[in-house]
C-alpha cells in the first residue's frame, strides 16, 4: 500500500520523510541494477557503446558491469543465440542470484531475427529463460537499450513485496531453477522450457 | 590411441608441417586444464580456449568455436545476391562497410560489372572511416583486457561515435550499413556530409596524438607488452596471417598496394610494418595505419569527382550472373577479407564461401600463447582482433 501522496507532501514540510518499506526496497534495488558482463554478438558493439560516454548508462545505476554471475542483477541478452550457446546462457541465468531481470536486446535474441532460418540458431531466448523486457532493432540503438532499461526499472518499482502479485524470488514455491536444454541428435532437448514458454496462438 | 599416434606420425613426417611446439612442464607439477570462455569477458564475444596450465605457463591451448554459427554461408546460397548485402554487414559487426565492399567487389567480378570513379572515392572514404574506427576500438579492447578499465575505450568510442554519425547520416544505420550494391553504392553523399566528414577527419590527428601520447610510452603498457607473444614472420607467413597481425611481424603484404583494387593506386599512402612481431608492434602497427587511413582520407576527399554512383548497366534485381566463379578479396581492418562465389546462372549463388581474416589469423594463436604466462592469452588474443561474427559466421 502506497502512502498518499498529499500527506507525503505535508510531512516533508514537517522535516518528516515518510514512505513504505516496498517502496524503499523497491527504489533501492531499481537505482542499483548490475549488469552481467556477457556479449553474444553484434548488439555487445552497441551495449557497450551505450556504457560510453555518450549515452552513459551510467546516469541509471547500471554501469558496473559484473563478469561473474553471481554479482550480477540483469543479464543483457545482446545477440543470436545460437544452439551450441543456449545451454551456457540458461545455466548463467541459473547462476545469477535472485531477484534476476533479463533484457533480450535484438531482434536474434527475440526471435532468431534475420538467421530465423538457419538450422543452428534458437528462435528466442524466451524459450528457456523468463525474459523482462524486449526491445526490437537489428542492433538497437544506444537509447533503445536505455528505454528498455527505464522500462524494466518501472516494471521493479511496480513490484509488490506480499500477496499474490509478489515477484519471483520472494516466493518459495516458484522455481529457482530453470532446466537446462540439452544438444540432442537435431535439436536442442527440450526444445522450449513450457513453463515459461507457449507457442503463439494464430488468431485468423 | 591410433588416431593419435599416426597424427603424430603425420607431423613428424611432413616438412614444414606448421604444428605448434611442444612445451614441456617443469617439475611434475599436476597440470590445470581451465575452460577460458565461452562467458569471459575478454574472449571478445562467445570463444572458448581450452588451456592446460603449468603453474602460470600455458601448456596446451585449443581454440573452441561454433558458438555463434548463424549459418552466414548457407543463408547466402538460400537468396538472391542482393539479399545477402544485409547478411555480410553482420560478418565483421564492427566494421560493416568493408564487408560490404568485399562482396560487392566479387560479384562485380561475377558479373562484369564497372564501378563509377565517384562511387569508387566514395566507398575509399568509408573504408577508411571504418579503418579508422575499427583501429580505435581495438587498441581500446586490447588495453581495456590490460586493465586499464574504460579510459583508453572511452577515446576510442567518442570518435567511433563521430564516425558513426557520419554513416547514420549517409546510409541510415549506425552500424549496419548496407551501403554497397554491385556496381556502385546506394545512396549518394550531399555536399553537406562531405563537409561532415572533413571536419571529423580534421579532428582525427589530433585524436591519434592524444592516443599515442596517452599510451605509446606508457610503462606498465611496455612491460605487459613488449616480447609477449612473439610472431615469427615464417610462421605468419605459412598459416596465412594476414592483416596488421602479419604486418607487425615485418611482412609486407597490404592488399592495397599488393591487388591494387579500387582505385588505391592512386593514394600516396605507406605500409607500416614491425620489427619483432609482438603484441607492442601489432599495437603500434594500428595506430600507426590509423595515421595512413587519416592520409588517405585526406586526400580522397580532395579529389573527389562529381557523376553517378550506379553503373547504368548493372542490374540489381532479378541479377543472374552468367555461370562462373569469382573471388574478390579487398585488405578489411583485420586482414583479407575475400568472398568466393560460383554461379550456376541461377539468381542465387551456388556456393558462397566466405574467407575470414579473423579465423585464419586464429590458427596462429596457440602457437603466440605458448610458454605465456596465462594473464598474458587475453592480450595475446586481444591483438589479433577478432570479432566472433566473423569466426563463426
Amino acid at each position: 500500500m502506497a502512502v498518499d501522496q498529499q500527506l507525503k507532501i505535508e510531512m516533508g514540510k514537517q522535516g518528516v520523510f515518510v514512505t513504505t518499506l516496498q517502496e524503499l526496497y523497491n527504489w533501492g534495488r531499481r537505482n542499483s541494477v548490475w549488469p552481467m558482463n556477457f556479449g553474444l554478438a553484434c548488439c555487445a558493439i552497441e551495449m557497450i557503446a551505450t556504457t560510453m560516454a555518450r549515452y552513459d548508462i551510467a546516469r541509471f545505476g547500471a554501469e558496473v558491469f559484473r563478469p561473474s554471475p553471481r554479482q550480477a542483477d540483469m543479464m543483457i541478452i545482446s545477440g543470436t543465440v545460437t544452439k551450441k550457446m543456449a545451454p551456457q546462457v540458461v545455466r548463467l541465468y541459473n547462476q545469477m542470484a535472485e531477484p534476476k531481470y533479463v533484457i533480450a536486446m535484438g531482434a536474434c535474441a527475440i526471435s532468431g531475427g534475420p538467421f530465423k532460418q538457419g538450422y543452428n540458431v534458437l528462435k528466442g531466448i524466451d524459450r528457456y529463460i523468463p525474459v523482462d523486457v524486449h526491445i526490437p532493432g537489428c542492433p538497437p540503438r544506444p537509447e533503445a537499450l536505455l528505454q528498455a532499461f527505464i522500462t524494466l526499472q518501472k516494471k521493479i518499482d511496480a513490484e509488490a513485496l506480499t500477496g499474490q502479485e509478489r515477484p519471483r524470488f520472494l516466493d518459495p514455491d516458484a522455481p529457482g531453477e530453470f532446466p537446462v536444454p540439452e544438444p540432442a541428435e537435431h535439436d536442442l532437448e527440450p526444445t522450449a522450457n513450457q513453463d515459461v514458454w507457449h507457442a503463439p496462438v494464430v488468431i485468423r | 590411441m591410433t588416431n593419435s599416434a599416426t597424427q603424430s606420425a603425420i607431423n613428424t613426417q611432413v616438412e614444414g608441417w606448421n604444428r605448434p611446439r611442444e612445451i614441456e612442464p617443469d617439475g611434475d607439477n599436476e597440470l590445470l586444464e581451465v575452460a577460458m570462455g565461452p562467458h569471459h569477458p575478454s574472449t571478445h564475444g562467445v570463444f572458448r580456449m581450452d588451456v592446460a596450465l603449468d603453474g602460470e605457463r600455458i601448456i596446451r591451448l585449443k581454440p573452441v568455436f561454433g558458438y555463434l554459427h548463424r549459418n552466414h554461408e548457407k543463408l547466402g546460397e538460400g537468396q538472391t545476391y542482393l539479399a545477402s548485402i544485409p547478411y555480410t554487414d553482420r560478418l565483421d559487426y564492427i566494421c560493416s562497410l568493408t564487408n560490404n565492399w568485399a562482396y560487392a567487389l566479387a560479384v562485380e567480378k561475377l558479373g562484369g560489372i564497372e564501378v563509377p570513379e565517384r562511387a569508387e572515392y566514395l566507398r575509399v572514404i568509408v573504408g577508411e572511416l571504418t579503418r579508422v574506427q575499427n583501429h580505435a576500438l581495438s587498441v581500446g579492447f586490447l588495453i581495456q583486457d590490460m586493465g586499464a578499465s574504460g579510459t583508453p575505450l572511452m577515446y576510442a568510442f567518442r570518435e567511433r561515435e563521430k564516425i558513426l554519425d557520419l554513416f547514420e547520416q549517409l546510409t541510415g544505420s549506425r552500424m549496419m550499413c548496407n551501403y554497397m550494391r554491385f556496381g556502385g553504392c546506394r545512396v549518394d553523399a550531399s555536399a553537406e556530409w562531405l563537409d561532415g566528414v572533413r571536419k571529423v577527419v580534421a579532428g582525427l590527428p589530433a585524436f591519434a596524438d592524444e592516443y599515442e601520447a596517452l599510451l605509446c610510452t606508457n610503462e606498465i603498457l611496455m612491460a605487459r607488452t613488449q616480447g609477449v607473444g612473439i610472431l615469427p614472420p615464417e610462421l605468419a607467413v605459412n598459416a596465412g596471417a594476414t592483416g596488421p597481425l602479419l604486418r607487425a611481424s615485418g611482412v609486407n603484404y597490404d592488399l592495397r598496394k599488393v591487388d591494387h583494387y579500387s582505385i588505391y593506386d592512386r593514394f600516396d599512402f605507406k605500409v607500416p610494418l614491425g620489427d619483432h612481431g609482438d603484441v607492442y608492434d601489432r599495437f603500434m602497427i594500428r595506430l600507426l595505419e590509423l595515421r595512413q587511413s587519416i592520409w588517405i582520407l585526406e586526400q580522397a576527399l580532395k579529389d573527389i569527382p562529381g557523376g553517378p554512383i550506379m553503373d547504368p548497366k548493372a542490374k540489381i534485381r532479378g541479377f543472374r550472373p552468367k555461370p562462373g566463379e569469382a573471388y574478390g578479396r579487398i585488405e578489411a581492418p583485420k586482414g583479407e577479407l575475400g568472398f568466393y562465389l560460383i554461379s550456376d546462372g541461377g539468381p542465387n549463388p551456388y556456393r558462397y564461401r566466405v574467407r575470414p581474416p579473423s579465423l585464419i589469423n586464429l590458427t596462429v594463436l596457440e602457437d603466440m600463447c605458448l610458454g605465456q604466462n596465462v594473464a598474458d592469452v587475453v592480450l595475446i588474443l586481444g591483438s589479433v582482433d577478432i570479432v566472433l561474427g566473423e569466426v563463426d559466421r
